[in-house]
């Protein structure tokens, strides 16, 4: 690890200002920052600690949502009881991530703002256009395992690994953030990007900007969700693919449908078309099929990840008959029913 | 990921001016001047000559360095010191009572819940932070919430067998 130095942040507003500046990094539960620091990867000459901060809270909002502090642990919010009652996929997408000591020290703005885990962007001898922009991109071409198959551009296809904002995806939810000039809130498709011509951003926080809290409307799927991932080991890896489905049942038919894929692209992805499709019909084998096929319009394998189309369509059927069984994915036993 | 990070010869952390820092360990209070790129466990294992806690990966991969922090099991090697302070810290030297041994130390030793004990450690401050989280009952959910230490010698099984009993033994009070 390199020098740098250490402030603890009395306030956001303090965070923020100095947090603008070049060089500054934000430590949250620092399970990710502390990480890519002892690999070279973040040289920041100054860390402001932001984890002290009061917006560690779980609160309900008036009109029947929830609103998660930036700085409240992925543990807690797992277990938070409304968490666990009202939005259960989140419950369950949170747990479905890291391990328990992990989860006790990352917050839900660092789960956000966690980086690539391509093997490339952590390894400094080798190229990596998202940590040393115009150096190339040492995974095209080279071993994409665990690389993306959607919104991949000619500069990077690296995956954003979070499972959190899978979830958080498909419960379309909203992130507050703070910087120098003010507050604002961004919805959660818009809260990262793709790679682009500028892969070195991974979202759309401006300098300075800290997250400060999550919003969960009041809308939710309580009964018809499932959270399945799938990955190398059963428990304690990221996700190859994973899917998060919320459908709203009526009557027997899809009233609404919510899907969002993991593991497969720059950001939790979503393709309006697909839950369209959804909307309005019985669930069937079929249509699950051709929901599959909408989700993975366009999909492109990179070699040593082609496997992963596939794994991804099968994942996506299994996931929207879980959902529409109620029968949501266990992250205890890991059998897929 | 194999990089030599250098946190070896920066662990005791003397050389720069530290940070005032004030540590509950193990219930004794400490008074601390840490250098702000010293780890919680390089800090508990190259300074205060507590080397219970171990350095599997230094990655947050193995668990083999989980301690507690006001009750609650964390990565050591991911967690900078100076971020900490105020805390109470628990390490596996800091279970047992007098000649007592925790009981989760004397169901690991019943059950013979281990081959080499590197990861023993932080399997049995996993272990109690497990059940200071009271998220577990079954085999299935101990096994589940076990699963961020590994284990190299696959002692899983016992492993398994020794949370379940002291579990229960709790469960029955
Ligand atoms: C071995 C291992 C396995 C893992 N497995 C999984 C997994 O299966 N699934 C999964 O989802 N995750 C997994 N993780 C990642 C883990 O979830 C993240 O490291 C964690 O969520 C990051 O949160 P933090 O508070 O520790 O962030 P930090 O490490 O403190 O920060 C991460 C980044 O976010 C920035 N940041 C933090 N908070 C804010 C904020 N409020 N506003 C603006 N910027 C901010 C920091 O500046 C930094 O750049 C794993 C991690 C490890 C080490
Ligand atoms: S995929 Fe992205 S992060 Fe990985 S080497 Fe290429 S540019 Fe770097
Ligand atoms: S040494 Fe900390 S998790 Fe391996
Ligand atoms: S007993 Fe050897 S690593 Fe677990």
């Amino acid at each position: 690890m390199n020098r740098f130095s250490y402030h603890r942040a009395g306030d956001i507003a303090e965070a923020a200002q100095m947090g603008a500046e070049p060089d500054t990094r934000f430590l949250a539960g620092g399970t990710n920052l502390v990480d890519l620091m002892k690999a070279n990867v973040e040289r920041p000459t100054r860390l402001v600690d932001i984890s002290r901060l009061s917006q560690n809270t779980i609160e309900d909002l008036p009109e029947g949502g929830l609103r998660l502090g930036a700085f409240a642990t992925n543990a807690d919010t797992a277990y938070d009881e409304r968490v666990e009652q009202r939005y259960p996929l989140l419950s369950s997408a949170i747990l479905a991530g890291a391990s328990p000591q992990l989860r006790n020290a990352a917050t839900n703005g660092g789960n956000l703002n966690q980086r690539t885990r391509c093997y490339y962007f952590y390894d400094t001898e080798t190229p990596c256009n998202k940590r040393e922009p115009g150096s190339g991109c040492s995974a095209i071409g080279g071993v994409n395992r665990i690389h993306a198959i959607l919104g991949t551009s000619e500069a990077c296809i690296a995956t954003h690994p979070s499972d959190m904002c899978v979830a958080l995806a498909a419960l379309e939810a909203e992130v507050r953030v703070q910087g120098p000039a003010g507050e604002r809130v961004i919805a959660f498709a818009d809260y990262h990007r793709l790679p682009g011509d500028e892969p070195w951003k991974d979202n759309t926080l401006q300098p300075g900007e800290i997250v400060t809290a999550i919003d969960l409307p009041a809308d939710s799927f309580t009964e018809n969700y499932t959270y399945l991932k799938l990955r190398d080991r059963l428990s304690y890896a990221f996700a190859l693919v994973s899917v998060a489905v919320g459908l709203k049942m009526e009557g027997g038919k899809i009233a609404k449908a919510r899907l969002a894929l993991g593991g497969v692209a720059h950001k939790p992805w979503r393709v309006p078309a697909a839950e369209a499709l959804l909307e309005g019909q019985e669930p069937s084998a079929d249509l699950f099929a051709q929901a599959a096929d909408a989700m993975l319009q366009g999909a492109v394998g990179q070699g040593t990840n082609d496997f992963k189309i596939e794994l991804a369509r099968r994942a996506i059927r299994r996931a929207l008959r879980q959902a529409a069984a109620g029968t949501p994915q266990s992250q205890t036993n890991k059998q897929v029913a | 990921m194999d990089h030599i990070t250098g946190s070896q010869e920066q662990a005791a952390g003397t050389e720069l001016p530290g940070i005032p820092i004030t540590l509950t360990i193990n219930g004794r209070k400490r008074e601390l001047s840490v250098a702000p790129w010293v780890t919680l466990l390089d800090l508990l294992r190259e300074r205060l000559d507590l080397t219970g806690s171990k350095k599997g990966c230094d990655h947050g991969q193995c668990g083999a360095c989980t301690v507690l922090v006001d009750g609650k099991r964390i990565n050591s090697c991911l967690k900078l010191a100076v971020a900490y302070d105020g805390a109470e810290i628990t390490t596996i030297e800091g279970l047992a009572q007098g000649e007592t041994l925790h009981p989760l130390q004397q169901a690991f030793i019943d059950r013979d819940a281990f081959q080499c004990g590197y990861c023993t450690p932080g399997q049995i401050c996993s272990g109690v932070g497990l059940m200071n989280e009271g998220r577990a009952s079954t085999r299935d959910e101990v096994r589940e919430l076990m699963s961020g230490n590994i284990c190299r010698c696959g002692a899983y099984t016992n492993i398994t067998d020794a949370v379940m009993d002291v579990l229960e033994k709790e469960g029955a009070k």
